[in-house]
């Protein structure tokens, strides 16, 4: 772990291991949420209900606008594994959409990349 | 665990959000990836952590680690907006040996990737240029010119590294947008390239 999950008054840092917040599991059901995968929150907030911790708030508040999963997890300080656990809760809970990229396995259409060297060049 | 639906606003199908496209940065420790990924992204680089598992690790890839069961893996993410559907990631990956197996998941659908060589310390990349060339992920060879480091010119860095002709080799500064956005434009323009030549022969 970084410094920055080390105990310290002046951060806000986790004093809960990572993989406690979301009690042990490494993985979730169905998407894969891929680390350039977009997130945006489909709902406001959550209600308050038994498994709901700050940590889906806070995801939830990132996510009002579109973010890849890369950037929740950098904003949210907290290993990708463990936010895909908890995206896997809201998804679960409909709270957001989340679109993967076309490509994982294969290779990206020659429209994509058309378009990804136009607007290189536009640059 | 249930959820408010926001009023008034219809949810916004999963579909309706960007498309992403990603291109890697890989090279030997202090090449200058991050550099790179600063200089052109949009936004400032995110750094990202992944906790990397013993079970995760090749039985032979824990020299430096032992006895740690786990370690993290830091990440540089950039992203520069190609138009309003669509985005362009930019990843600085760790590049020695050991973190390899992070870059099944990041060269998966990725359009290329950019291998940055240090002049001083030409090797730190051999592992990148392997992996690349096993994997059959296009990618160009983007020679950082240090202030201070003799300069080589294109060709003894492509005889060096053994590379087959077709890979783009340029000098580069990364600390330049200029410079990192031509990179860009000639590595995706070989991609182009390539898949328009595998298309026709398809």
């Amino acid at each position: 772990m970084s410094a920055a999950h080390e105990w310290s008054y002046e951060t806000d840092g986790p004093v809960v291991r990572p993989y406690a917040m979301v009690r042990g599991r490494t993985r979730n059901e169905g998407y894969w949420f891929d680390l350039v995968a977009f997130v945006v929150a489909a709902v406001d907030s959550l209600d308050l209900r038994l498994g709901i911790q700050p940590e889906h708030r806070a995801i939830l508040r990132i996510c009002q606008v579109p973010c890849p999963v890369g950037e929740v997890a950098s904003r949210m300080n907290l290993p990708v594994g463990v936010v895909r656990v908890l995206l896997g809760d809201l998804h679960t809970a409909q709270a957001i959409h989340v679109r993967e990229p076309t490509c994982r396995t294969g290779r990206p259409s020659i429209r994509v990349i058309r378009e990804v060297l136009d607007g290189l060049r536009e640059l | 665990m249930s959820s408010t639906p926001r009023p008034g606003a219809p949810a916004a199908p999963g579909d309706l959000l960007p498309e992403a496209a990603k291109i890697l940065v890989a090279g030997g420790f202090g090449a200058g990836k991050s550099t790179l990924v600063s200089a052109i992204s949009e936004i400032v680089p995110f750094h990202t952590e992944e906790v990397l598992t013993r079970s995760s690790m090749g039985v032979d890839d824990l020299a430096g680690v032992e006895g740690k069961g786990t370690t993290t893996v830091a990440l540089d993410f950039g992203r520069i907006t190609i138009h309003n559907r669509l985005a362009l990631f930019l990843f600085g990956t760790p590049g020695q040996g050991r973190f390899s197996f992070m870059w099944d998941e990041l060269a998966a659908g990725a359009l290329c990737a950019i291998v940055l060589a240090d002049t001083r310390r030409l090797s730190d990349c051999f592992p990148a240029v392997d992996y690349f060339e096993r994997r059959g992920l296009p990618f160009v060879v983007a020679v950082n010119c240090f202030e201070g480091a003799r300069s080589y010119p294109p060709d003894t860095v492509r005889r060096a590294l053994t590379l087959q002709p077709e890979v783009p080799v340029m000098l580069c500064d990364a600390r330049l947008r200029t410079s990192v956005k031509d990179v860009l434009v000639k590595a995706v323009d070989h991609v182009l390239l390539l898949e328009t030549e595998r298309s026709a022969h398809a």
